[in-house]
């Protein structure tokens, strides 16, 4: 190929790419932010300004919900690592080669059904008419079906179990990587189980845990349906104030300030996972 | 001795929660399929004997879901915008393959991360942004020009758009992994033997990303299927199945008619999982 056509070539290449992160990544954000910089004077007149970012600061209910969805999105987060890591390690290390196969499809099993379906399962178990609370009543464990739906341990569980896939796929994935003889040499330099984890395992592992903790994060701090199915009224999920300003209340300079708070909140926190941990977003969750 | 046997203890314990952990992944999807089949207004116990009603029968109550017209517009039009969306996304994933994999350019590294941004962006931010941004792009040809440009208005264009924005990177990823593999020296051959550039991608190259490109398009069409964050905001007067779901699982009360929707898309997912793997397989002969 002459240098010309090369060229030519590469810009063809680069325009699908360049108008998909221009048109539906890089100028609705701008036009979001433009959006929540406005303030509403009178109909159909606005100003610049940062009146929305300060309604947020003065309404406790809004900052509140923030600081909520972002301390059970780290809960879940951490619970979503203790529970998956027995579950990765068992698969990519102990199970035997056929049966890794199969366990690593089961996994993925709740993947490819939808959220919605998912919480509409828990729906199904946990409510006071649901499997649990019959079960329950029908051992004689208790007189009355009890509600275990619409409180904080319910949108837990929901949310664990919605992003736990996306925490052991790149925990299996690293920890497949990892020779089984570096654990045999600790065994061997007389290093006990906890040893072995502490010292061996997880700093080896630790992309995995690092990329597997952004999807998760994010995925949870982000996420709609199960907060709102699970956790009913009374939920407070930021993503639900949102929802609310844009849609119930058609405030869209206030929902564009949120919706801009979230991602930087959301942004923010990953940055200082990374940063944390020691590593960075090429090697975790862009390593393929 | 003793040391064995506390091994041998850990291990069964060990084993005891993997298991734990398989039955805690599977009991709400069997909830939420087996109530399908109970011969009952409600999805919940006691079990009242089987039926098929809920798929089946044409009358209310019991309006099975193969008879329910707004379901199955529902399943209509997300049907039609997971087409839409999985044969885009699968274009823009390979021309991305071809761009990260085989060329050269400045910020490569920069523009890579770029890439996988859209991944991890909450899906409700992709669906609000993209909202206001066509909407404000249609306010203004309206002001200026007086033309209303239906298109930016919520419905299915948008919504295809809006998924489309981060279900690219899932196939660029999958298509990028495959072509890493690729052995240059077969392209080389070709070349050799005389052949064009069109004609040795054509025959050459597309055939070896071909299950690349199939299991991606799978992994899109169902991402767009299950996607709500995102098509919530951008949802028209057409709405697809997630959202009539949602709409009545939150507003009338739950029918096991939801149920049986929920049964046909796990089994159909479930098919298209196993068509997914079947093509990524490793050929036999050894291509």
């Amino acid at each position: 190929m002459t240098r010309d056509a090369k060229r030519l070539s590469l810009i063809l290449l680069f325009a699908p790419f360049a108008l998909w992160i221009l048109l539906l990544i890089v100028l609705p954000h701008i036009g979001m932010v433009a959006l929540s910089l406005r303030e509403k004077v009178a109909p159909r007149i606005y100003e610049f300004g940062f009146g929305n970012y300060i309604d947020f600061l003065n309404e406790p209910i809004y900052w509140n919900t923030l600081l909520r969805t972002a301390s059970m999105s780290l809960l879940v987060t951490a619970l979503a690592l203790l529970i998956g890591f027995p579950i990765a390690y068992y698969i990519a290390k102990i199970a035997g080669r056929r049966a890794r196969g199969a366990l690593f499809l089961m996994c993925l099993i709740p993947l490819w059904v939808s959220d919605l379906i998912r919480a509409f399962g828990w729906i199904l178990l946990l409510r006071q008419t649901g499997v649990i609370s019959s079960l329950l009543v029908w051992s004689g464990m208790t007189d009355e079906g009890i509600e275990f739906l619409y409180n904080d341990a319910a949108v837990i569980v929901g949310l664990v179990y919605t992003v736990i896939l996306f925490m052991i796929v790149p925990l299996v994935s690293t920890l497949d990587g990892m020779g089984d003889d570096m654990i045999e040499a600790g065994y061997n330099l007389g290093g006990g189980h906890l040893t072995v984890l502490r010292r061996i395992i997880i700093p080896y592992a630790m992309p995995g845990i690092v990329a597997g903790c952004i999807v998760t994060f994010m995925l949870t701090a982000g996420s709609y349906l199960t907060p709102i199915l699970l956790g009913g009224k009374n939920s407070s999920w930021f993503t639900e104030q949102i929802y609310n300003q844009f849609i119930t209340r058609f405030n869209w300079e206030s929902g564009a300030a949120f919706g801009f708070l979230l991602l930087a909140f959301t942004s923010i926190t990953v940055w200082l996972g990374l940063r944390l941990s020691g590593q960075s977003l090429a090697n975790t969750v862009a390593r393929t | 001795m003793a040391h064995a046997q506390t091994n041998r203890a850990l291990m069964a314990g060990y084993k005891a929660y993997v298991a734990a952990f398989f039955i805690f992944l599977a009991a709400p999807l069997i909830a939420a399929g087996s109530f399908a089949f109970n011969d009952s207004l409600f999805p919940a116990l006691p079990w009242q004997g089987f039926t098929l009603d809920w798929f089946f029968n044409d009358t209310e109550p019991k309006l099975g879901m193969f008879h329910d017209r707004r379901l199955l517009s529902g399943l209509y039009y997300s049907f039609v915008i997971a087409a839409m969306v999985a044969a885009l996304s699968v274009a823009v994933g390979t021309t991305n393959a071809f761009l990260f994999v085989r060329r050269e350019f400045p910020f490569k590294t920069f523009f890579y991360i770029v890439m996988i941004v859209p991944l991890v962006i909450p899906g409700v931010i992709l669906g609000i942004s993209i909202l206001v941004l066509a909407s404000n792009v249609a306010n203004a040809v309206y002001d200026r020009f007086g033309v209303e440009i239906s298109l930016l208005r919520p419905g299915i264009f948008l919504v295809v758009l809006g998924q489309f924005s981060f279900i690219t990177t899932i196939t660029s990823l999958v298509i990028t992994a495959r072509l890493k593999k690729f052995d240059l020296s077969l392209e080389e051959a070709a070349f050799n033997l005389g052949a064009s550039r069109a004609r040795v991608l054509w025959t050459i190259t597309l055939p070896y990303l071909r299950p690349a490109m199939i299991a991606s398009a799978i992994v899109a069409f169902l991402v767009s299927f299950e996607n709500f964050n995102t098509t919530l905001f951008l949802v028209g007067s057409e709405s697809p199945l997630t959202i009539t779901m949602y709409d009545r699982m939150a507003k009338v009360g739950s029918t096991p008619v939801l149920n049986a929707v929920s049964f046909v898309l796990m089994v159909g997912s479930g098919l298209l999982a196993l068509v997914s793997v079947a093509v990524q397989r490793p050929d036999p002969s050894g291509q």
